[in-house]
């Protein structure tokens, strides 16, 4: 059944995805002072909110361990984390792709640029705290904590371009209406594909449990 | 010259998509690592009861 269900997931990911293309390519006109270089915004911006999610998803997932002492959604912390650091660094590269159309630089140490690069390392630092630690319950425990601190970059790295706002990162707020409906549209299939990369990445660690059982039970003779 | 910035488009496009791709290549490779894990882990322990 979940292999049909990602087959199906990936299938319409695959169609919204070739719609978007043409509209953000073909029917979209260029912008008046970045040309067609604005366009990598409708995967920039989709790519930040699907990594938001992902890591808001893991912190509570992250709270349901710590209240309820369950490995299930350790390992769900764990995978959708994981998935939202994927698309956290797209988001940073296609940012900074952008970056050097408009600012002349690669990187332009803007507090949404850098706060948003701190999150993606106190994230990757989450996941190499997961290999270090060899037993399920201290490492479940230990990684939970720092999936709840590591969450309050988040809104720091959202709400930056209101609290901070002699940076140099554009105001979506003003961004035409027909850009906006392209870029809801773009984040469907965007988050279409992490559902499926979760599920993958789920199964994996039901994987990692039995091996984690079969190793107690290889030191318990 | 690319007057309407094509190039930096087809970057940040193709960048996207890598990075994302690069990310599939990694969880199949570690599902092949820990199948390989299970399978070798399930044989040490029958051979454990066997011998046991």
């Amino acid at each position: 059944m979940r292999p049909k269900i990602m087959l199906a997931m990936t299938g319409i990911a695959a169609l919204l995805l070739a719609r978007n293309l043409y509209v953000i390519l073909q029917v979209l006109p260029d912008e008046e002072h970045q040309n067609a270089a604005y366009r990598i915004m409708f995967f920039h911006v989709p790519d930040a909110w699907t990594a938001f999610l992902c890591f808001l998803a893991g912190m509570i997932a992250s709270v349901l361990y710590l209240a309820k002492n369950d490995l299930r959604y350790d390992g769900f912390a764990a995978s959708i984390t994981e998935v939202g650091l994927a698309f956290g660094a797209a988001n940073l590269v296609t940012g900074m792709i952008w970056g050097r159309v408009i600012w002349g630089v690669w990187w332009a140490w803007d507090v949404r640029l850098t706060t948003m690069l701190v999150g993606c390392l106190i994230y990757a630092g989450y996941l190499m705290l997961r290999r270090a630690v060899e037993e399920p319950g201290e490492r479940a425990k230990m990684s939970a904590v720092v999936s709840i601190f590591a969450f309050a970059d988040v809104p720091i790295i959202f709400f930056s371009i209101r609290w901070w706002q002699h940076q140099q990162h554009p105001e979506p707020a003003k961004l035409p209406p027909e850009w906006w409906a392209a870029l809801f549209m773009n984040w469907i299939p965007l988050l279409l594909l992490a559902g499926v990369l979760l599920m993958l990445r789920m199964e994996q660690e039901r994987i990692q449990r039995q091996v984690d059982g079969l190793r107690r039970t290889i030191h318990a003779f | 010259m690319d007057t309407r910035n094509f190039t930096f488009l087809c970057y940040g496009l193709v960048a996207a998509w890598l990075i994302l791709c690069a990310y599939v290549v990694t969880l199949a490779a570690r599902e092949r690592k820990l199948q390989r894990e299970l399978e070798r882990l399930r044989l040490l322990v029958e051979e454990k009861e066997h011998t046991g």
